[in-house]
């Protein structure tokens, strides 16, 4: 399951930010490690929204710092949702 | 008491373009007539009145996720900004003694209108977080300013058709006020799209030559009929001479001198006594020290509208008197289109590179020469000039009357 989840991730990290799939761990953090910035962060939330059918509201995403935070947090989401 | 003022060099050229992807390919579309304008053949150009424009003849060779947060107007000013400083020589420069003045009429609405679509089909959610800069007037200057690291400021003056030579002008003045060495300068235009081609055609500014895309843009012909929406970017390194000197660069001309004035006649209509852009000239030649006798050539802003290009010929009469029968004019746009803010950027150019050639590309379409226009329009054969200086002009929609000279 959080294999999928962070397979899923690499995806999205690739098409909208050009990151290289085999960068995409768990203790990666998406701004320093991967270059992600903040505008970019918006789109891959609202891909993965859309990719795993949860809802991460704006005030949670500043606490996904690394991969492995949103890996858990969408875990979570889908067991609550 | 008056100093010289600080002379500026022109030290790269950079262009995307409906004739080409670069200076080199537009230069030589430009010398063998070749025309940029073609019939649209997407689904959404049917319902308009206009069925023509002049879009790039090569997409921007920009990788997938670099272009994916730009607005295709950035995506161009990126382009030809990058073979500008290139061909300046990818020079070491202070970054705080770099400026960018990169203009666009319009801004990013390509952008703006696609977004739109996604906001009313599917929610606030999807619009981008990339909406703000990809549509703001300023982002093109910005997405140039970011790649080369300018911290002397970063400018977008916005005149309608007349930003890229605005852009230039405030260039140049910055380089005087020692605000900066460098600065990368020019216009950037992105709006073939119904929209905007839509509001055109209503103002009756656009030709309808639909069956004839080639022949539709034929400035100071009698049977003009309104001007062709192009699209594309063009871009100058300007440098302080003593800067280019110091690293030995190669000067393709000299930005010798503008002149900015307006009209305050009408928010659309030119002055029929051409009396704002007579101004502009007027200011240009004094920036630039020059006589009216100077001048060898002129690159005019005739669009191929009625009025436009009627009263650009009262007005250059008026500036340069008896003189203008001994200059050449041309007009880029017959074989361009008008390319809005970015038209000024690409005729500085053009002008420049006809200065250093020596040679003035013929202006295509022009069967019959209207006959309340007295110019010495090039036509057929491109025409050889001796030495001397040019004068390249821009109006725009607003009053904006511009006027750049370049020596070679």
């Amino acid at each position: 399951m959080s294999q999928d989840i962070l397979a899923g991730l690499a995806a999205i990290l690739e098409e909208v930010a050009g990151v290289d799939p085999a960068d995409v761990t768990a203790e990666k953090t998406f701004i320093d490690d991967l270059d992600v910035d903040s505008l970019s962060m918006v789109e891959v939330v609202v891909a993965a929204e859309e990719k795993f059918s949860v809802k991460i509201p704006d005030d949670d995403v500043k606490s996904l710092k690394t991969v492995g935070d949103a890996v858990s947090y969408i875990q979570r989401a889908g067991v609550a949702a | 008491m008056t100093t010289t003022p600080r002379q500026v060099v022109v030290t790269g050229l950079g262009a995307i373009t409906p004739l080409g992807g670069d200076v080199a390919t537009t230069w030589e579309g430009l010398l063998s007539g070749r025309s940029g304008v073609r019939r649209i053949t997407e689904d959404w150009i049917e319902q308009l009145p206009v069925h023509i424009a002049a879009p790039l003849a090569v997409e921007p060779p920009l990788g997938r996720v670099e272009a994916r947060t730009l607005d295709r107007s950035q995506q161009m000013a990126l382009v030809a900004a990058r073979e500008a400083w290139a061909d300046a020589g990818s020079p070491e420069v202070d970054q705080e003694r770099l400026a960018a003045c990169v203009a666009s009429g319009i801004g990013g609405v390509i952008t703006l209108l696609t977004q739109h679509d996604v906001l009313r089909e599917k929610g606030p959610r999807r619009v981008s977080p990339h909406l703000v800069p990809m549509l703001m007037p300023n982002g093109p200057a910005s997405t140039v300013g970011l790649a080369f690291g300018a911290k002397a400021g970063v400018h977008a003056p916005v005149s309608a058709c007349a930003s890229g030579s605005e852009a230039i002008a405030l260039a140049l003045d910055i380089i005087r006020a020692g605000r900066a060495d460098v600065v990368i300068a020019g216009g950037t235009e992105a709006a073939i799209a119904a929209l905007p081609i839509a509001g055109f055609a209503q103002m009756q500014a656009l030709s309808r030559r639909n069956d004839t895309p080639e022949t539709a843009s034929r400035p100071f012909d009698k049977a003009r009929d309104g001007f062709v929406l192009g699209e594309g970017a063009a871009i100058l390194v300007l440098e302080a001479a003593e800067h280019a000197a110091a690293r030995g660069a190669r000067v393709h001309g000299v930005l010798a001198g503008a002149g900015i004035s307006s009209d305050a006649y009408h928010v659309a209509a030119p002055d029929p006594s051409g009396a704002g852009a007579a101004r502009a000239v007027r200011a240009a030649l004094r920036s630039a020290s020059l006589e009216a006798t100077d001048i060898i050539h002129i690159n005019a802003h005739a669009t191929s509208t009625p009025a436009g290009d009627l009263a650009e010929a009262v007005a250059l009469r008026d500036a340069l008197g008896d003189h203008l029968d001994e200059v050449v004019v041309t007009s880029t746009k017959s074989m361009t289109g008008h390319l809005l803010g970015a038209a000024g950027a690409l005729e500085a150019v053009a002008s420049i590179l006809a200065l250093r050639g020596r040679v003035v590309p013929a202006t295509r379409n022009l069967d019959a020469l209207d006959d309340e226009i007295a110019l010495d329009v090039a036509v057929v054969d491109n025409r050889t000039i001796g030495t001397g200086a040019a004068l390249s002009n821009s109006f725009g929609f607003g009053g904006h009357d511009v006027c750049l000279a370049f020596t070679s």
